[in-house]
Protein backbone atom coordinates (compact mmCIF):
# COMPACT_ATOMS: atom_id res chain seq x y z
CA UNK A 1 0.00 0.00 0.00
CA UNK A 2 2.66 2.50 1.04
CA UNK A 3 4.68 1.47 -2.01
CA UNK A 4 1.65 2.31 -4.15
CA UNK A 5 1.33 5.72 -2.53
CA UNK A 6 5.00 6.53 -2.98
CA UNK A 7 4.80 5.47 -6.64
CA UNK A 8 1.83 7.81 -7.14
CA UNK A 9 3.65 10.64 -5.41
CA UNK A 10 6.65 10.03 -7.66
CA UNK A 11 4.46 10.23 -10.77
CA UNK A 12 2.89 13.48 -9.57
CA UNK A 13 6.33 14.97 -8.88
CA UNK A 14 7.58 13.88 -12.30
CA UNK A 15 4.50 15.29 -14.00
CA UNK A 16 4.90 18.65 -12.24
CA UNK A 17 8.59 18.80 -13.16
CA UNK A 18 7.78 17.89 -16.77
CA UNK A 19 5.14 20.62 -16.88
CA UNK A 20 7.64 23.17 -15.56
CA UNK A 21 10.31 22.13 -18.07
CA UNK A 22 7.90 22.02 -20.98
CA UNK A 23 6.06 25.19 -20.05
CA UNK A 24 8.05 27.69 -22.18
CA UNK A 25 7.53 25.47 -25.24
CA UNK A 26 3.84 24.88 -24.48
CA UNK A 27 3.46 28.62 -24.00
CA UNK A 28 5.04 29.26 -27.40
CA UNK A 29 2.64 26.79 -29.04
CA UNK A 30 -0.43 28.15 -27.30
CA UNK A 31 0.38 31.81 -28.09
CA UNK A 32 1.09 30.92 -31.70
CA UNK A 33 -2.51 29.72 -32.03
CA UNK A 34 -4.17 32.81 -30.56
CA UNK A 35 -5.78 35.65 -32.48
CA UNK A 36 -3.90 38.96 -32.00
CA UNK A 37 -6.49 40.39 -29.61
CA UNK A 38 -6.15 37.40 -27.29
CA UNK A 39 -2.35 37.26 -27.41
CA UNK A 40 -1.95 40.74 -25.95
CA UNK A 41 -4.67 40.33 -23.34
CA UNK A 42 -4.08 40.92 -19.66
CA UNK A 43 -4.64 38.86 -17.57
CA UNK A 44 -3.25 36.47 -20.19
CA UNK A 45 -4.99 33.27 -21.19
CA UNK A 46 -2.97 30.20 -20.31
CA UNK A 47 -4.61 28.20 -23.11
CA UNK A 48 -6.09 29.79 -26.25
CA UNK A 49 -9.87 30.25 -26.13
CA UNK A 50 -10.14 30.54 -29.88
CA UNK A 51 -7.88 29.29 -32.62
CA UNK A 52 -6.30 31.43 -35.28
CA UNK A 53 -4.25 29.32 -37.67
CA UNK A 54 -3.83 32.30 -39.99
CA UNK A 55 -0.80 33.30 -37.85
CA UNK A 56 1.27 30.68 -39.60
CA UNK A 57 0.48 32.26 -42.95
CA UNK A 58 0.78 35.88 -41.87
CA UNK A 59 4.22 35.44 -40.31
CA UNK A 60 5.54 34.61 -43.78
CA UNK A 61 4.33 38.03 -44.92
CA UNK A 62 5.96 40.18 -42.23
CA UNK A 63 9.43 38.59 -42.36
CA UNK A 64 11.03 36.55 -45.16
CA UNK A 65 10.92 33.47 -42.97
CA UNK A 66 10.75 31.13 -45.96
CA UNK A 67 14.12 32.48 -47.14
CA UNK A 68 15.54 32.10 -43.59
CA UNK A 69 14.40 28.49 -43.44
CA UNK A 70 15.70 27.76 -46.94
CA UNK A 71 19.11 29.30 -46.15
CA UNK A 72 19.53 27.54 -42.86
CA UNK A 73 18.40 24.23 -44.29
CA UNK A 74 20.90 24.46 -47.14
CA UNK A 75 23.75 25.51 -44.83
CA UNK A 76 22.96 22.79 -42.28
CA UNK A 77 22.71 20.01 -44.86
CA UNK A 78 25.95 20.98 -46.60
CA UNK A 79 27.82 21.30 -43.29
CA UNK A 80 26.41 17.96 -42.17
CA UNK A 81 27.56 16.18 -45.35
CA UNK A 82 30.92 17.96 -45.23
CA UNK A 83 31.54 16.97 -41.63
CA UNK A 84 30.53 13.38 -42.34
CA UNK A 85 33.08 13.19 -45.16
CA UNK A 86 36.01 15.00 -43.54
CA UNK A 87 35.50 13.40 -40.13
CA UNK A 88 35.10 9.85 -41.39
CA UNK A 89 38.22 10.12 -43.56
CA UNK A 90 40.31 11.52 -40.71
CA UNK A 91 38.83 9.09 -38.21
CA UNK A 92 39.68 6.14 -40.46
CA UNK A 93 43.28 7.31 -40.76
CA UNK A 94 43.57 7.59 -36.97
CA UNK A 95 41.82 4.30 -36.27
CA UNK A 96 43.23 1.97 -38.91
CA UNK A 97 46.35 3.38 -40.54
CA UNK A 98 49.95 3.70 -39.45
CA UNK A 99 51.79 6.81 -40.44
CA UNK A 100 54.50 9.14 -39.22
CA UNK A 101 53.43 11.77 -36.70
CA UNK A 102 50.13 10.05 -35.89
CA UNK A 103 50.20 10.87 -32.18
CA UNK A 104 51.16 14.48 -32.75
CA UNK A 105 48.45 14.97 -35.34
CA UNK A 106 45.85 13.32 -33.13
CA UNK A 107 46.84 15.57 -30.24
CA UNK A 108 46.49 18.63 -32.46
CA UNK A 109 43.01 17.47 -33.52
CA UNK A 110 42.05 17.12 -29.88
CA UNK A 111 43.53 20.54 -29.11
CA UNK A 112 41.02 22.16 -31.44
CA UNK A 113 38.29 20.79 -29.17
CA UNK A 114 39.84 22.76 -26.31
CA UNK A 115 39.97 26.02 -28.24
CA UNK A 116 36.61 27.72 -27.84
CA UNK A 117 35.27 28.96 -31.16
CA UNK A 118 34.73 32.41 -29.57
CA UNK A 119 38.48 32.85 -29.12
CA UNK A 120 39.13 32.57 -32.84
CA UNK A 121 36.16 34.60 -33.95
CA UNK A 122 37.92 37.93 -34.60
CA UNK A 123 40.64 36.56 -36.92
CA UNK A 124 38.09 34.29 -38.62
CA UNK A 125 35.84 37.25 -39.25
CA UNK A 126 38.77 39.17 -40.75
CA UNK A 127 39.76 36.17 -42.90
CA UNK A 128 36.27 35.66 -44.24
CA UNK A 129 35.91 39.37 -44.88
CA UNK A 130 39.27 39.41 -46.66
CA UNK A 131 37.99 36.71 -49.03
CA UNK A 132 34.87 38.76 -49.67
CA UNK A 133 32.78 36.00 -48.17
CA UNK A 134 30.65 38.19 -45.89
CA UNK A 135 26.95 37.63 -46.45
CA UNK A 136 27.53 34.50 -48.53
CA UNK A 137 26.85 30.78 -48.26
CA UNK A 138 30.60 30.01 -48.39
CA UNK A 139 31.15 32.21 -45.37
CA UNK A 140 28.45 30.40 -43.42
CA UNK A 141 29.51 26.92 -44.49
CA UNK A 142 33.26 26.53 -45.06
CA UNK A 143 34.57 27.32 -41.53
CA UNK A 144 32.44 24.45 -40.15
CA UNK A 145 33.21 21.73 -42.68
CA UNK A 146 35.65 19.91 -40.37
CA UNK A 147 34.91 18.81 -36.82
CA UNK A 148 37.30 17.41 -34.26
CA UNK A 149 34.34 16.21 -32.21
CA UNK A 150 33.08 14.22 -35.19
CA UNK A 151 36.53 12.80 -35.86
CA UNK A 152 36.83 11.68 -32.25
CA UNK A 153 33.34 10.16 -32.21
CA UNK A 154 33.87 8.19 -35.43
CA UNK A 155 37.39 7.11 -34.45
CA UNK A 156 35.98 5.54 -31.27
CA UNK A 157 33.43 3.70 -33.38
CA UNK A 158 35.88 2.55 -36.06
CA UNK A 159 38.23 1.16 -33.40
CA UNK A 160 35.39 -1.00 -32.08
CA UNK A 161 34.90 -2.70 -35.44
CA UNK A 162 36.36 -6.24 -35.26
CA UNK A 163 40.03 -6.48 -36.30
CA UNK A 164 39.35 -9.87 -37.97
CA UNK A 165 37.21 -8.11 -40.53
CA UNK A 166 40.08 -5.82 -41.37
CA UNK A 167 42.59 -8.66 -41.58
CA UNK A 168 40.31 -10.79 -43.72
CA UNK A 169 39.80 -7.91 -46.13
CA UNK A 170 43.55 -7.33 -46.35
CA UNK A 171 44.12 -11.03 -47.10
CA UNK A 172 41.69 -10.72 -49.98
CA UNK A 173 43.83 -7.87 -51.29
CA UNK A 174 41.37 -5.19 -50.33
CA UNK A 175 43.14 -1.83 -49.97
CA UNK A 176 42.39 0.90 -47.49
CA UNK A 177 40.23 2.93 -49.85
CA UNK A 178 38.04 0.02 -50.85
CA UNK A 179 37.84 -1.30 -47.30
CA UNK A 180 36.83 2.15 -46.07
CA UNK A 181 34.15 2.67 -48.70
CA UNK A 182 32.65 -0.81 -48.89
CA UNK A 183 32.99 -2.05 -45.29
CA UNK A 184 33.65 0.68 -42.75
CA UNK A 185 31.12 3.23 -44.00
CA UNK A 186 28.18 0.82 -44.30
CA UNK A 187 28.94 -0.72 -40.90
CA UNK A 188 29.15 2.69 -39.23
CA UNK A 189 25.69 3.93 -40.07
CA UNK A 190 24.69 4.37 -36.40
CA UNK A 191 27.73 6.52 -35.61
CA UNK A 192 27.37 8.48 -38.85
CA UNK A 193 23.71 9.03 -37.97
CA UNK A 194 24.70 10.41 -34.58
CA UNK A 195 27.19 12.81 -36.10
CA UNK A 196 24.67 13.80 -38.76
CA UNK A 197 21.94 14.67 -36.26
CA UNK A 198 24.41 16.51 -34.08
CA UNK A 199 26.00 18.61 -36.81
CA UNK A 200 22.68 19.44 -38.46
CA UNK A 201 21.22 20.69 -35.17
CA UNK A 202 24.36 22.59 -34.36
CA UNK A 203 24.18 24.55 -37.60
CA UNK A 204 20.41 24.97 -37.46
CA UNK A 205 20.81 26.52 -34.01
CA UNK A 206 23.98 28.56 -34.65
CA UNK A 207 23.73 32.16 -33.53
CA UNK A 208 26.96 34.17 -33.11
CA UNK A 209 28.65 33.43 -36.45
CA UNK A 210 25.60 34.05 -38.68
CA UNK A 211 24.90 37.19 -36.65
CA UNK A 212 28.40 38.49 -37.44
CA UNK A 213 28.74 37.67 -41.09
CA UNK A 214 25.24 38.05 -42.55
CA UNK A 215 23.54 41.40 -42.96
CA UNK A 216 20.97 41.06 -45.71
CA UNK A 217 17.55 39.45 -45.32
CA UNK A 218 18.50 37.25 -48.24
CA UNK A 219 21.29 35.51 -46.28
CA UNK A 220 19.96 35.57 -42.70
CA UNK A 221 19.51 32.26 -40.90
CA UNK A 222 16.44 31.30 -38.88
CA UNK A 223 17.92 32.01 -35.46
CA UNK A 224 18.83 35.57 -36.43
CA UNK A 225 15.51 36.00 -38.20
CA UNK A 226 13.64 34.90 -35.12
CA UNK A 227 15.43 37.31 -32.84
CA UNK A 228 14.69 40.06 -35.37
CA UNK A 229 10.97 39.33 -35.02
CA UNK A 230 10.88 40.77 -31.50
CA UNK A 231 12.31 44.06 -32.75
CA UNK A 232 9.50 44.64 -35.24
CA UNK A 233 7.82 48.02 -34.73
CA UNK A 234 4.45 46.54 -33.89
CA UNK A 235 5.29 43.35 -32.09
CA UNK A 236 2.39 41.00 -32.47
CA UNK A 237 3.04 38.22 -30.05
CA UNK A 238 0.94 35.67 -31.89
CA UNK A 239 3.01 36.17 -35.05
CA UNK A 240 6.35 36.08 -33.22
CA UNK A 241 5.38 32.79 -31.64
CA UNK A 242 4.06 31.39 -34.89
CA UNK A 243 7.53 32.09 -36.27
CA UNK A 244 9.20 30.44 -33.28
CA UNK A 245 7.01 27.35 -33.59
CA UNK A 246 7.89 27.02 -37.28
CA UNK A 247 11.58 27.30 -36.43
CA UNK A 248 11.65 24.87 -33.50
CA UNK A 249 9.45 22.28 -35.20
CA UNK A 250 12.32 20.66 -37.17
CA UNK A 251 14.36 20.47 -33.95
CA UNK A 252 11.50 18.85 -32.06
CA UNK A 253 11.00 16.31 -34.86
CA UNK A 254 14.73 15.54 -34.72
CA UNK A 255 14.40 14.94 -31.00
CA UNK A 256 11.44 12.61 -31.51
CA UNK A 257 13.22 10.54 -34.15
CA UNK A 258 16.83 11.02 -33.19
CA UNK A 259 16.94 11.08 -29.38
CA UNK A 260 18.89 7.82 -29.35
CA UNK A 261 21.48 9.21 -31.77
CA UNK A 262 21.84 12.41 -29.76
CA UNK A 263 22.27 10.52 -26.51
CA UNK A 264 24.97 8.36 -28.05
CA UNK A 265 26.87 11.38 -29.34
CA UNK A 266 26.74 13.29 -26.10
CA UNK A 267 27.84 10.45 -23.92
CA UNK A 268 30.93 9.53 -25.94
CA UNK A 269 32.99 11.75 -23.66
CA UNK A 270 31.09 10.95 -20.51
CA UNK A 271 31.28 7.19 -20.71
CA UNK A 272 34.95 7.21 -21.43
CA UNK A 273 35.28 8.68 -17.95
CA UNK B 1 80.92 -35.13 -37.26
CA UNK B 2 82.71 -33.02 -39.81
CA UNK B 3 80.80 -34.47 -42.66
CA UNK B 4 77.67 -33.89 -40.80
CA UNK B 5 78.62 -30.32 -40.07
CA UNK B 6 79.53 -29.71 -43.67
CA UNK B 7 76.36 -31.14 -44.91
CA UNK B 8 74.57 -28.98 -42.42
CA UNK B 9 76.47 -25.74 -42.95
CA UNK B 10 76.32 -25.78 -46.69
CA UNK B 11 72.62 -25.53 -47.08
CA UNK B 12 72.56 -23.18 -44.13
CA UNK B 13 74.82 -20.77 -45.96
CA UNK B 14 72.64 -21.04 -48.97
CA UNK B 15 69.60 -20.50 -46.87
CA UNK B 16 71.12 -17.49 -45.32
CA UNK B 17 71.88 -16.06 -48.72
CA UNK B 18 68.41 -16.74 -49.95
CA UNK B 19 66.94 -15.34 -46.82
CA UNK B 20 69.00 -12.20 -47.22
CA UNK B 21 67.85 -11.96 -50.80
CA UNK B 22 64.26 -12.47 -49.79
CA UNK B 23 64.60 -10.02 -46.96
CA UNK B 24 66.00 -7.47 -49.36
CA UNK B 25 63.06 -7.67 -51.68
CA UNK B 26 60.69 -7.91 -48.76
CA UNK B 27 61.98 -4.79 -47.02
CA UNK B 28 61.77 -2.99 -50.30
CA UNK B 29 58.12 -3.81 -50.83
CA UNK B 30 57.35 -3.25 -47.16
CA UNK B 31 58.85 0.21 -47.18
CA UNK B 32 57.01 0.84 -50.41
CA UNK B 33 53.80 -0.19 -48.72
CA UNK B 34 54.61 1.99 -45.74
CA UNK B 35 55.20 4.91 -48.07
CA UNK B 36 51.89 4.35 -49.74
CA UNK B 37 50.12 4.02 -46.42
CA UNK B 38 51.70 7.23 -45.16
CA UNK B 39 50.67 9.11 -48.26
CA UNK B 40 47.17 7.71 -48.16
CA UNK B 41 46.80 8.58 -44.48
CA UNK B 42 47.85 12.17 -45.13
CA UNK B 43 45.40 12.32 -48.02
CA UNK B 44 42.64 11.11 -45.67
CA UNK B 45 43.62 13.73 -43.09
CA UNK B 46 44.21 16.57 -45.54
CA UNK B 47 40.68 18.03 -45.74
CA UNK B 48 40.35 18.29 -41.96
CA UNK B 49 43.94 19.46 -41.47
CA UNK B 50 43.65 22.23 -44.03
CA UNK B 51 40.39 23.48 -42.52
CA UNK B 52 41.77 23.36 -38.98
CA UNK B 53 44.91 25.17 -40.07
CA UNK B 54 42.88 27.99 -41.62
CA UNK B 55 40.11 28.28 -39.05
CA UNK B 56 41.79 27.22 -35.77
CA UNK B 57 45.57 27.29 -35.73
CA UNK B 58 46.13 30.35 -37.89
CA UNK B 59 43.50 32.38 -35.92
CA UNK B 60 45.18 31.45 -32.64
CA UNK B 61 48.47 32.89 -33.90
CA UNK B 62 46.69 35.85 -35.45
CA UNK B 63 44.95 36.57 -32.11
CA UNK B 64 48.30 36.84 -30.39
CA UNK B 65 49.55 39.06 -33.22
CA UNK B 66 46.46 41.30 -33.12
CA UNK B 67 46.60 41.58 -29.34
CA UNK B 68 50.06 43.18 -29.65
CA UNK B 69 49.00 45.68 -32.31
CA UNK B 70 46.71 48.64 -32.78
CA UNK B 71 44.16 48.45 -35.57
CA UNK B 72 42.08 50.97 -37.45
CA UNK B 73 38.30 50.73 -37.79
CA UNK B 74 38.51 48.29 -40.68
CA UNK B 75 40.72 45.92 -38.73
CA UNK B 76 43.94 46.83 -40.57
CA UNK B 77 47.01 46.78 -38.32
CA UNK B 78 48.38 50.29 -37.81
CA UNK B 79 51.32 49.65 -35.52
CA UNK B 80 52.99 47.54 -32.89
CA UNK B 81 51.93 48.52 -29.37
CA UNK B 82 53.49 45.76 -27.27
CA UNK B 83 51.45 44.91 -24.21
CA UNK B 84 49.45 48.16 -24.30
CA UNK B 85 46.21 46.34 -25.08
CA UNK B 86 46.64 44.13 -22.01
CA UNK B 87 47.66 47.14 -19.95
CA UNK B 88 44.47 48.85 -21.08
CA UNK B 89 42.45 45.83 -19.92
CA UNK B 90 44.16 45.69 -16.52
CA UNK B 91 43.46 49.37 -15.91
CA UNK B 92 39.88 49.02 -17.09
CA UNK B 93 37.34 48.49 -14.31
CA UNK B 94 34.71 47.31 -16.76
CA UNK B 95 36.95 44.43 -17.81
CA UNK B 96 37.33 43.21 -14.23
CA UNK B 97 33.65 43.68 -13.60
CA UNK B 98 33.03 41.60 -16.71
CA UNK B 99 35.31 38.85 -15.42
CA UNK B 100 33.52 38.90 -12.07
CA UNK B 101 30.13 38.69 -13.77
CA UNK B 102 31.34 35.78 -15.90
CA UNK B 103 32.42 33.90 -12.78
CA UNK B 104 29.13 34.70 -10.98
CA UNK B 105 27.26 33.52 -14.02
CA UNK B 106 29.14 30.20 -13.97
CA UNK B 107 28.51 29.83 -10.22
CA UNK B 108 24.81 30.57 -10.70
CA UNK B 109 24.26 28.26 -13.64
CA UNK B 110 26.60 25.27 -13.32
CA UNK B 111 25.85 23.83 -9.83
CA UNK B 112 22.11 24.50 -10.07
CA UNK B 113 21.95 23.11 -13.59
CA UNK B 114 23.74 19.91 -12.62
CA UNK B 115 21.75 19.50 -9.40
CA UNK B 116 18.39 19.96 -11.13
CA UNK B 117 19.33 17.50 -13.86
CA UNK B 118 20.66 15.04 -11.27
CA UNK B 119 17.37 15.07 -9.36
CA UNK B 120 15.37 14.58 -12.56
CA UNK B 121 17.71 11.80 -13.72
CA UNK B 122 17.42 10.11 -10.31
CA UNK B 123 13.61 10.06 -10.24
CA UNK B 124 13.37 8.80 -13.81
CA UNK B 125 16.08 6.15 -13.55
CA UNK B 126 13.76 3.35 -12.40
CA UNK B 127 11.82 0.88 -14.47
CA UNK B 128 8.28 2.19 -13.93
CA UNK B 129 5.87 2.34 -16.83
CA UNK B 130 5.48 5.55 -18.82
CA UNK B 131 8.95 6.89 -18.02
CA UNK B 132 9.77 7.42 -21.71
CA UNK B 133 7.41 10.39 -21.84
CA UNK B 134 9.17 12.05 -18.92
CA UNK B 135 12.58 11.26 -20.37
CA UNK B 136 11.49 12.91 -23.61
CA UNK B 137 10.21 15.96 -21.73
CA UNK B 138 13.37 16.44 -19.69
CA UNK B 139 15.62 15.99 -22.73
CA UNK B 140 13.62 18.42 -24.83
CA UNK B 141 15.52 21.68 -24.21
CA UNK B 142 18.61 20.10 -25.74
CA UNK B 143 17.36 20.63 -29.28
CA UNK B 144 16.21 24.22 -28.75
CA UNK B 145 18.55 26.92 -29.92
CA UNK B 146 19.76 29.79 -27.82
CA UNK B 147 18.03 32.10 -30.32
CA UNK B 148 14.49 30.76 -30.05
CA UNK B 149 14.78 29.94 -26.31
CA UNK B 150 15.86 33.48 -25.55
CA UNK B 151 12.99 35.00 -27.50
CA UNK B 152 10.46 32.76 -25.71
CA UNK B 153 11.89 33.77 -22.32
CA UNK B 154 11.98 37.41 -23.35
CA UNK B 155 8.20 37.25 -23.54
CA UNK B 156 7.85 35.18 -20.37
CA UNK B 157 9.87 37.88 -18.58
CA UNK B 158 7.83 40.76 -20.03
CA UNK B 159 7.30 43.16 -17.09
CA UNK B 160 3.58 43.86 -17.60
CA UNK B 161 2.23 41.16 -19.93
CA UNK B 162 4.63 38.29 -19.15
CA UNK B 163 3.43 34.96 -17.85
CA UNK B 164 5.92 34.79 -14.99
CA UNK B 165 4.64 37.99 -13.43
CA UNK B 166 1.08 36.80 -14.03
CA UNK B 167 1.81 33.59 -12.12
CA UNK B 168 3.38 35.67 -9.33
CA UNK B 169 0.23 37.79 -9.16
CA UNK B 170 -1.87 34.61 -8.84
CA UNK B 171 0.25 33.79 -5.77
CA UNK B 172 -0.35 37.34 -4.50
CA UNK B 173 3.32 38.24 -5.01
CA UNK B 174 4.41 41.56 -6.40
CA UNK B 175 5.75 41.55 -9.96
CA UNK B 176 9.49 41.41 -10.58
CA UNK B 177 11.39 43.50 -13.12
CA UNK B 178 13.16 40.41 -14.37
CA UNK B 179 15.47 41.89 -16.98
CA UNK B 180 15.28 45.60 -16.15
CA UNK B 181 16.42 45.52 -12.53
CA UNK B 182 20.26 45.47 -12.45
CA UNK B 183 20.10 43.31 -9.31
CA UNK B 184 17.88 40.68 -10.97
CA UNK B 185 19.00 40.65 -14.59
CA UNK B 186 21.88 38.21 -14.14
CA UNK B 187 19.67 35.92 -12.06
CA UNK B 188 16.99 35.99 -14.75
CA UNK B 189 19.47 35.22 -17.51
CA UNK B 190 20.86 32.41 -15.34
CA UNK B 191 17.42 30.91 -14.78
CA UNK B 192 16.83 30.81 -18.50
CA UNK B 193 20.30 29.32 -19.07
CA UNK B 194 19.74 26.58 -16.49
CA UNK B 195 16.52 25.67 -18.30
CA UNK B 196 18.24 25.72 -21.68
CA UNK B 197 21.08 23.44 -20.51
CA UNK B 198 18.83 21.08 -18.61
CA UNK B 199 18.30 18.75 -21.56
CA UNK B 200 21.99 18.16 -22.16
CA UNK B 201 22.76 17.70 -18.45
CA UNK B 202 19.81 15.37 -18.05
CA UNK B 203 20.81 13.19 -21.00
CA UNK B 204 24.42 12.89 -19.85
CA UNK B 205 23.50 12.09 -16.24
CA UNK B 206 20.73 9.63 -17.00
CA UNK B 207 22.97 7.73 -19.43
CA UNK B 208 25.59 7.69 -16.69
CA UNK B 209 23.05 6.26 -14.23
CA UNK B 210 21.92 3.66 -16.73
CA UNK B 211 25.53 2.56 -17.10
CA UNK B 212 25.68 1.45 -13.46
CA UNK B 213 24.89 -2.29 -13.23
CA UNK B 214 21.56 -3.27 -11.68
CA UNK B 215 23.19 -5.74 -9.27
CA UNK B 216 24.63 -2.84 -7.31
CA UNK B 217 21.16 -1.40 -6.72
CA UNK B 218 19.76 -4.83 -5.93
CA UNK B 219 22.40 -5.70 -3.39
CA UNK B 220 21.93 -2.31 -1.73
CA UNK B 221 18.19 -2.99 -1.53
CA UNK B 222 18.86 -6.44 -0.01
CA UNK B 223 21.08 -4.81 2.58
CA UNK B 224 18.10 -2.67 3.53
CA UNK B 225 19.22 0.68 2.13
CA UNK B 226 16.37 2.98 1.13
CA UNK B 227 16.26 4.60 -2.32
CA UNK B 228 17.65 7.95 -1.14
CA UNK B 229 20.51 6.37 0.80
CA UNK B 230 21.33 4.04 -2.10
CA UNK B 231 21.48 7.03 -4.37
CA UNK B 232 23.59 9.29 -2.18
CA UNK B 233 26.00 6.72 -0.75
CA UNK B 234 26.35 4.22 -3.59
CA UNK B 235 25.20 5.54 -6.94
CA UNK B 236 26.53 9.07 -6.57
CA UNK B 237 30.18 8.02 -6.03
CA UNK B 238 29.88 5.66 -9.00
CA UNK B 239 28.49 8.51 -11.06
CA UNK B 240 31.35 10.84 -10.19
CA UNK B 241 33.29 10.40 -13.48
CA UNK B 242 30.18 11.53 -15.35
CA UNK B 243 29.61 14.44 -12.95
CA UNK B 244 33.25 15.40 -13.39
CA UNK B 245 32.95 15.42 -17.16
CA UNK B 246 29.71 17.40 -16.97
CA UNK B 247 31.18 19.97 -14.59
CA UNK B 248 34.09 20.71 -16.94
CA UNK B 249 31.91 20.93 -20.02
CA UNK B 250 29.34 23.13 -18.23
CA UNK B 251 31.85 25.61 -16.84
CA UNK B 252 33.52 25.95 -20.22
CA UNK B 253 30.21 26.44 -22.00
CA UNK B 254 29.04 28.98 -19.41
CA UNK B 255 32.20 31.00 -20.09
CA UNK B 256 31.23 30.99 -23.76
CA UNK B 257 27.66 32.26 -23.28
CA UNK B 258 26.66 34.96 -25.71
CA UNK B 259 23.30 34.49 -27.44
CA UNK B 260 21.02 34.79 -24.42
CA UNK B 261 22.87 37.91 -23.23
CA UNK B 262 22.69 39.53 -26.65
CA UNK B 263 18.97 38.87 -27.01
CA UNK B 264 17.73 39.32 -23.45
CA UNK B 265 19.81 42.18 -22.00
CA UNK B 266 22.52 43.41 -24.40
CA UNK B 267 24.90 43.22 -21.46
CA UNK B 268 22.81 45.65 -19.43
CA UNK B 269 21.20 47.07 -17.39
CA UNK B 270 24.25 49.03 -16.24
CA UNK B 271 26.60 46.31 -17.55
CA UNK B 272 25.21 43.91 -14.93
CA UNK B 273 25.16 41.03 -17.43
CA UNK B 274 28.18 41.99 -19.50
CA UNK B 275 29.99 38.63 -19.61
CA UNK B 276 33.37 38.11 -21.25
CA UNK B 277 32.28 36.87 -24.68
CA UNK B 278 29.73 39.65 -24.91
CA UNK B 279 32.38 42.26 -24.20
CA UNK B 280 34.70 40.69 -26.80
CA UNK B 281 31.84 41.04 -29.26
CA UNK B 282 31.24 44.66 -28.29
CA UNK B 283 34.91 45.57 -28.37
CA UNK B 284 35.57 44.04 -31.78
CA UNK B 285 32.30 44.36 -33.66
CA UNK B 286 30.66 47.44 -32.16
CA UNK B 287 33.69 49.57 -31.21
CA UNK B 288 35.92 48.03 -33.93
CA UNK B 289 38.88 47.70 -31.57
CA UNK B 290 40.17 44.37 -32.83
CA UNK B 291 43.40 44.59 -30.83
CA UNK B 292 41.83 44.85 -27.37
CA UNK B 293 39.12 42.43 -28.50
CA UNK B 294 41.82 39.87 -29.31
CA UNK B 295 43.54 40.54 -25.99
CA UNK B 296 40.26 39.72 -24.22
CA UNK B 297 39.81 36.63 -26.36
CA UNK B 298 43.26 35.43 -25.27
CA UNK B 299 42.33 36.02 -21.64
CA UNK B 300 39.26 33.86 -22.22
CA UNK B 301 41.45 31.19 -23.82
CA UNK B 302 43.91 31.17 -20.91
CA UNK B 303 41.07 30.98 -18.37
CA UNK B 304 39.51 28.03 -20.15
CA UNK B 305 42.82 26.18 -20.43
CA UNK B 306 43.56 26.79 -16.73
CA UNK B 307 40.07 25.73 -15.70
CA UNK B 308 40.39 22.52 -17.65
CA UNK B 309 43.81 21.74 -16.16
CA UNK B 310 42.80 22.65 -12.60
CA UNK B 311 39.68 20.58 -12.77
CA UNK B 312 41.57 17.63 -14.20
CA UNK B 313 44.23 17.79 -11.49
CA UNK B 314 42.09 18.70 -8.53
CA UNK B 315 38.76 17.01 -9.14
CA UNK B 316 40.18 13.84 -10.60
CA UNK B 317 41.78 12.94 -7.29
CA UNK B 318 38.37 12.91 -5.65
CA UNK B 319 36.64 11.06 -8.42
CA UNK B 320 35.81 7.41 -7.95
CA UNK B 321 36.58 5.27 -10.96
CA UNK B 322 35.07 1.82 -11.17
Amino acid sequence: MSRRISATVLYIVMALCALAVLYPVLYAFSTSLMPPSEASLYPPHVVPHSLNLKNFVEVFEIVPIAAFIGNTFLVSIVVMLGQLITSSLAAYAFARMNFKGKNLLFASFMATMMIPWEVTIIPNYLTVRGWDWLDSYQGLIVPFLAASFGTFLLRQFFMQLPTELFEAARMDGCGHVRFFLSHVIPLSRPALGTLGVYSFLHMWNAYLWPLLITNSDKMRTVQIGISMLQHQETTEWNLVFAGIVIVILPSLLMLAFGLKQLVRGMTVGALKG
Amino acid sequence: MNGLEDSLTLPREQNRERAAQLRGTKTKTLSGLKWRENLLAYAFLAPSLILFAIFFFYPMIKSVYLSLHATDLTGRVTGFVGLDNFDYLIKNDLFFQGLKITVYFALLTVPTGILAALILAAITSGKQRGLTIFQFAFSLPVVLSVGSSSVIWMFLYHPSLGMLNYFLSLLNLSPINWLIDPKRALLSVSLMTVWMNLGFNYIVLSSGLRGIPDEIRESAAIDGAGPVRTFVQILLPLLSPTLFFLAIVSVISSFQSFGQINILTHGGPMNSTNVLVYSIYQEAFENFRFGTGSAQALVLFVIIVILTLVQFKWVEKKVHYQ
